[in-house]
Formats: C-alpha cells, structure tokens, sequence
C-alpha cells in the first residue's frame, strides 16, 4: 500500500525549554487505521498538531501525498480531517451551519446534501437543525467528526476520540471508525486505552515522552500476547530441566519449577503431552497455572524500559 | 486564493450579527439616538449653531464616528476573539487558508456590520435634524475606510487579547475617549489655543474632521490631512497584521 503520510525526524521543543517531542519518525499507509498509544504528556497531541497546522515544528518534515505540510499547506490540509480532543464547538449554531462553515473552510462549494450523507453516517441526521448547545456530549463529539468529515478528507485525525465517554458510546465510534475504514479513510486515532486500540486499529505505534518506541502490526502483537506461560510447581525443587524433557521449551522457575511456554492461539499447546512426558520423567506436579502477557504488560514494559 | 472559506468565515460572522439582531444592531441605534436627544435638543437648543451649521446636525458626523470606530473595533475583536476563547480556533489554522484569507473573512464582516450601523445612524439622524451631505462620495469612502480600519485594529487586538477584560480594555480605554476628545460634539476651534495644540496628537481628530468635511465642507484640519491619517492608520494595522503571520504570535504555538 501507498505511504499517505510521512513524518521523519520531528522534534518539538517548546519556548519555555520543553522537549515535546524528540525526533519522530512515522509512516502511514493509506486505509490503514493506526492508533497511537501513550500516557499523557507521551506527545500525541503535539504530534498530532504539528502534522495538521495548529502548532509549527522545531526540525524535521512532513509530507501528505507528498505534498510538504508547510510549502503546499493548502493540498496538504485538504487531505486532513481533525477531530480535536476538546469539544470546542459554537454552542449557540445549528449542527448544520456548523458544518458548513468547516466545509467552506476547506474550500468546498455548500455542498448539503452531501453534509446529510455525512450526517446520517454518525446518526447525527435528525439533530441537524438543532443547536449545539442542546446536544449531548456523545453527539458534540460527532458533531466535530461531521465537521471534520465533511470536505472528504483521506486521513482523519481522532484525538482521544473516546475520552469521556460512556461505555456505549465509546462501542459506537469503534463501530464509526470502522465504516470510515470501509470508504477508504486512513484513521490515525489517540488513545490511552489499549483495548480501544485493540478494537480498532490494525497498527499499533507506542508514544512515551515524546518517542515512538515502536509501531507493529496489531496481530503481530496480539501473536506476541498468544504467547502463554504454564507454570508448574512441583513437589520436589529440581535445579535443571530433565533430559527426557530437553525436546520442549521448558526454562527452569525460581522456585525450582518448570515454565513453558507455547501458543495459546495455535491448535496444538504439546500440554497434553508434556503432562504425561512430566509423570514419565517421574516428576509430581504440585500445582499448575498460566499467564499471559497483556499490550498493557508490554506497554507497561515499553514505557518503564524508556523511563529507565 | 480560497474564496469559500473567505465566504464561509463572512457568511459565519454576518449570520451571528443577524441571530443577535437587538443588541448588534439596535442597540447602538438606541444609544445614538438618546445622544441626540441629550446633546441635540436639550444642549443644542442653547448652542445655536457651530461654523453656520446648527449643532444637532453639526454632531451627525461625530455620533457615526463614535459608534462606527467603537462597533468596527469591538466586532473584529470579539470575532477573532471568541473562536481562540471557544477553540474553534483549531480548525481556522487547520484549514487550507492562508492567514491572509482569514483576515478578509473576519475584518470584512466586522466592517460591513459596522459600516450597516452608520448608515442606519445616519437614516435615523434625518428624522431629528436636518441633513445635507455635502460630498456623498467622500462621505461613503472615510466611512468605508474607517469601517476597514478599525476592524483591523479590532482584529489585532482580538488575536492580541488573553481574556475578555483585556479584551474591552482598548475600546473602553483608547478609542472612547479618543472619539470624545477627537470633536465628536464640538469644533477644535472651540478649545483653548493649547488643547488645540494638543488635540492634534489625536489620531480620530483627523478622522472626523475629514468625515464632517464630506457632510458640510468645512473641516477642523485640512482634507489631505484627514486621508493621509486614514492611510496611515490602515498602513500600521496591516503592517501589524503582517508581523503576527509571519510570527504566529498567540496563534500558533
């Protein structure tokens, strides 16, 4: 697939001496949903600013399509849709002028029947003539990605697009990223919670003050939490692996135990017959149990790894 | 050049004056209105006439000044204003428009709703006093200017302020009492010779002198004065506005 946005080497370094960000490198493909993944403060919003024109940059470059995000601005930025973090909308407009006025922003002829496509995608279509006071918070927050959708951008930006927000609603704008992903929008989403970056993207990128530590194909790292460990606890310590055992991947534990690991996802764990090998090789098990590492543990691990 | 959007932000703003129609519009219609019956009938019946005009029409062009320069200044203020309040402010400088288009859109409202209420002023001046306009071309262009101008000022200082006191505080400030002292209910040539003087340092002086000379044909100071101040003014606000594009001052970070 088509690289759609690239960003390399962006550094941020505020005027009061703080490093926002130190040297990002990041490419996105064009349809793919990419969710960031951060504590506060990691940098996502500044990152996310600078690629669509509200902050500058300290050094680096960013090119959508090939356009420079400075030099060609206005080809750049039509490219982009932003749904903000902040629900910052007119209070006292209706839905629809509102998202007129971000279509006409962007260079766009009024266009409304197409804003009541856009409209009824984000069942937001029976609030159009309401004022945006009136609203509840759930459908401000879709107001803004009207707003944001509403001149036909090939990247949107959602930033913490579920901060705030009840359980159902947070189940609906999973379901909306995905239509968005069906017409062809590559969505770059914030979040800090893993499982919302589980249930939507298909690439995960881990942000930690103001570096990316990594960025992996989401099934890579759901493979990479497949892995499972079976922990057993024998009657007896023993201080190395049994050679009739070698043939599996078996580590000693601290307490003397065993531990294996295998893929929990695969058809075949090989726990039936270790279990067996285990009482052939005159071992008895005093207990068993397992773990499974989370994105959170790796996330955890990541962020405490670059806070070291 | 990105003409929706200049029409969006234009459309955007002028639709906000309409929905807020009593207290854009008619009340400033109210309070100049009570100007004329305060300085006009009450005071103006024991004045007479001033330079052969008399005073309720002699102050025509000051009361339009002292609103348009107030609303002008106000309206581009509040209109900048308002969206970095809110933070909506994040989608202008995320759209593909130039800072530049974003100045026509918001001064260019500002400026028509301001140059609206002088003229409504001066519709409601005719019905308590008598008025002849003297240059109507010169009348229409210091107001049109002035209506720009101002609006410029109002910008600067919208994009300049960090709260809503501050916000008031030029207005209030500044241009009131620079309108009041500036010859909006009297001649210069009424003041003591070292006000006179001092006068001069007052930048709306020249503004309304320039004005009344397009109602009556005669001005406080001379006409070329009058349009060389206007050009200036506007010359220094551009300018300003040039300086904060290219800094990003207080817009982006």
């Amino acid at each position: 697939m088509a690289t759609i946005l690239n960003v390399s080497g962006v550094t941020k370094t505020y005027e009061g001496g703080h490093q926002a960000l130190k040297g990002v490198d990041l490419e996105i493909d064009e349809g793919e949903i990419l969710a960031l993944l951060g504590p506060n403060g990691a940098g996502k919003t500044t990152l996310i600013s600078i690629i669509c024109g509200i902050s500058t940059l300290t050094s680096g470059a960013i090119t959508v399509a090939g356009f420079d995000h400075m030099k060609d601005f206005r080809e750049a930025r039509n490219l982009i849709g932003l749904v903000p973090q902040e629900i910052n909308l007119e209070p006292f407009e209706t839905v629809m002028n509102s998202v007129r006025f971000s279509r006409g922003l962007f260079g766009k002829p009024r266009d409304d029947a197409r804003i009541e496509e856009i409209l009824k995608l984000l069942s937001l279509h029976d609030k159009k003539d309401n004022r945006i006071m009136t609203l509840s918070g759930g459908m401000k927050r879709r107001v803004l990605i009207a707003k944001a959708l509403c001149h036909d951008p090939k990247i949107l930006f959602l930033d913490e697009p579920t901060a705030g927000v009840d359980v159902e609603l947070r189940k609906d704008m999973w379901e909306i990223v995905a239509r968005l992903k069906e017409t062809g929008v590559t969505v770059i989403l914030t979040t800090h919670y893993i499982e919302e970056a589980e249930a939507m993207a298909d690439r995960i990128g881990v942000i930690s003050k103001g570096e990316i530590l990594l960025v992996e194909e989401k099934d890579a790292l759901i493979k990479r939490l497949g892995q499972k460990e079976l922990l057993i606890e024998l009657d007896a310590p023993i201080d190395a692996v049994p050679e009739a055992l070698s043939h599996y991947p078996l580590t000693l534990s601290d307490e003397g135990g065993l531990i294996y690991s295998y893929d929990a996802q695969a058809g075949h764990t090989g726990i039936t017959g270790l279990l067996s090998d285990l009482r052939e090789a005159g071992l008895h098990l005093a207990d068993l149990s397992t773990r499974q590492s989370s994105l959170e543990d790796i996330f955890v691990d990541l962020v405490k790894e670059d806070a070291a | 050049m990105n003409w929706n959007a200049i029409a969006a932000i234009y459309r955007f703003e002028m639709a906000r004056t309409f929905r807020t129609l009593v207290q854009s519009v008619i009340s400033p219609v109210l309070s100049t209105s009570l100007y004329f019956i305060v300085f006009g009938a009450a005071i103006g019946s024991r004045i007479d006439q001033v330079e052969g005009v008399s005073y309720g029409a002699f102050i025509v062009p000051g009361l339009i000044m002292l609103t348009v320069l107030t609303q002008s200044t106000s309206n581009a203020s509040f209109g900048i204003y308002f969206p970095k309040f809110i933070g909506t402010v994040y989608e202008l400088l995320s759209a593909p428009i130039s800072f530049f288009e974003i100045v026509i859109g918001y001064v260019g409202a500002a400026a028509t709703k301001a140059f609206m209420i002088g003229i409504i002023i001066l519709i409601t001046a005719h019905f308590f006093v008598d008025l002849t306009i003297a240059h109507p071309v010169w009348m229409l262009l210091f107001l049109v200017l002035t209506c720009i101008s101002f609006a410029l000022l109002g910008f600067i200082i919208g994009i300049w302020a960090g709260n809503f006191e501050q916000l008031q505080l030029v207005p209030m400030l500044v241009i009131t009492p620079l309108v009041f002292l500036g010859g909006s209910f009297y001649s210069i040539s009424m003041l003591p010779p070292v006000w006179q003087t001092i006068t001069l340092f007052n930048p709306v002086v020249y503004l309304i002198s320039g004005f009344r000379w397009a109602f009556f044909g005669q001005a406080d100071v001379a006409l070329g004065w009058s349009v060389a101040a206007i050009v200036v003014f506007m010359a220094a606000c551009l300018f300003t506005i040039g300086w904060i594009f290219r800094t990003g001052y207080k817009l982006r970070s």
